[in-house]
């Protein structure tokens, strides 16, 4: 049995946008604490806390998830992708980010890390999505700028540009 | 909003998650798919001394389909109960309501189980349980007990559960060839319920449940009603459901929708 003590750190070994990582955690830190302040991927961000604002939405083994509602030492082992791991390069956005920019689907861009993660998952499952598919992914995530038609649209199109790339750039 | 220190145990197997609870008995709870428990958590309504992590127990994750019951275990997540083949054949009703269970993003890690150990009086799963007459599994490590879900459904966020016991699975009857229908009124889908309403056919009529109103979700069994019978079952149903005012609804809008929605769908399954 692994039993880890509330008052000790643990390692926490894991594979972040591929690569490995690892770091240490006492049990009750929360993954996007974990991933900011420790691993130093603040792509993540923090806006309730409790799962409704979708800001911190990542993928662990595969899987959305809210970040906030995660433990560090529950990714023991697990593969996790994070906004950092979207870009094909430094310099360069991914297809999905583009559309972002070229269709101003973020202002502050506080919730766009976590939308763009649900999109990009989303859109590897469904290549031909419908306007309302989309708008039932973007109600797991608050937007205070936009009134989210921006981001409906820039979703649209990335989602055709990358069903017309397929094989090539993911992103 | 972080939570407060906890020891964490990620249990290897079912017996050594009953040994830690038999062991802190209300000390401790059972971390599934934490996307109740961990909010509550952050917020620190709940502050247990240890989590149990059962979500790597590959045993509790199936989802078995036996004369006439789907049984799904503790580990199985509401994403994966939506893609499960038998889904609209076997359970219509779960695969109405599954949409209106939190959002993308948090069923693809939430538990079917987890939700009906919440109790929350507005979720989706604890209704459908009690519409098609399901039970909950509780396992402690010293016995095994079946509870029919009304009688496990004690008040908001309480169960009969015991303190060393966890949720092993719930299992939903096969509705044979029975209509249902599901409907909801909420803020945006996936919001907690305002509103929420669940009819089965049954041998004799039709069986009525609603959520978001009452403490629990509550059912009624009807025969065959129609016309202004209907419309006084319909009424007196919802004022029995005690229904409150708060920030998302008055009391008399909820009553309303009790009527209206709870009409619209007793006529659907009756058709
Ligand atoms: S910070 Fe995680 S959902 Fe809001
Ligand atoms: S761009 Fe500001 S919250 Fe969405």
């Amino acid at each position: 049995m692994s039993r880890l003590a509330s008052d000790r750190r643990a390692p926490v070994r894991f594979t972040l946008n591929g690569a490995s990582a690892e770091g240490e955690a006492e049990p009750r830190l929360l993954l996007t604490d974990f991933l900011r302040h420790q691993i130093g991927a603040t792509g993540t961000h923090v806006g309730c806390e409790h799962g409704v604002c979708g800001a911190c939405t990542i993928t662990i083994d595969g899987h959305l998830a809210r970040a906030c509602l995660t433990l560090a030492v529950q990714i023991e082992g697990c593969a996790v992708r994070t906004v950092e791991g979207l870009a094909p390069a430094p310099d360069r956005l991914g297809t999905l980010q583009s559309a972002f920019r070229r269709h101003h689907a973020l202002q502050c861009g506080f919730c766009t890390a976590g939308i763009l993660m649900s999109l990009d998952h989303f859109l590897r499952e469904h290549p031909a999505p419908g306007e309302s598919e989309i708008r039932d992914l973007l109600s797991g995530h608050l937007c205070r700028c936009t009134g989210y038609t921006p981001i409906v649209r820039a979703a649209l199109e990335a989602a055709v540009e990358l069903a017309r790339n397929a094989g090539g750039e993911k992103g | 909003m972080k939570p407060a220190a906890f020891d964490y145990v990620r249990a290897e197997s079912l017996d050594e998650a009953l040994g830690v609870l038999a062991a802190e008995g209300g000390d401790a709870r059972i971390l599934a798919g934490g996307q109740s428990l961990m909010a509550m958590l952050n917020m620190r309504l709940a502050k247990p001394e240890v989590l149990i992590d059962i979500m790597r127990l590959a045993e509790l994750d199936r989802i078995e389909d036996e004369s006439g019951t789907v049984t799904v275990g503790a580990g199985v997540r509401q994403a994966t109960l939506m893609a499960w083949p038998g889904l609209g054949a076997k359970l219509p009703l779960a695969a109405l309501a599954l949409p209106w269970t939190g959002h993308v993003q948090t069923r693809s890690k939430g538990t079917v189980c987890g939700s009906i150990a919440h109790a929350d009086p507005s979720a989706e799963m604890p209704l459908v349980l009690l519409a098609l007459g399901g039970s909950v599994h509780l396992r402690s490590a010293k016995r095994r007990r079946r509870l029919a879900a009304g009688d496990f459904l004690t008040g908001m966020m309480a169960t009969a559960r015991a303190d060393d016991e966890l949720i092993e699975a719930v299992s939903f009857p096969v509705v044979a060839g029975g209509r249902c229908a599901f409907r909801e009124v909420a803020r945006r889908q996936g919001d907690f319920a305002i509103v929420a309403c669940a009819a089965v056919g049954t041998r004799t009529g039709v069986r009525l449940a609603v959520g978001g109103v009452a403490d629990v979700p509550v059912a009624r069994d009807w025969p065959r009603l129609d016309g202004s019978a209907l419309d006084d079952a319909l009424n007196a149903f919802a004022y029995e459901l005690d229904a409150r005012d708060d920030l998302h609804a008055t009391a008399r809008y909820r009553r309303d929708l009790v009527r209206l929605i709870g009409r619209d769908l007793v006529r659907e399954v009756l058709s």
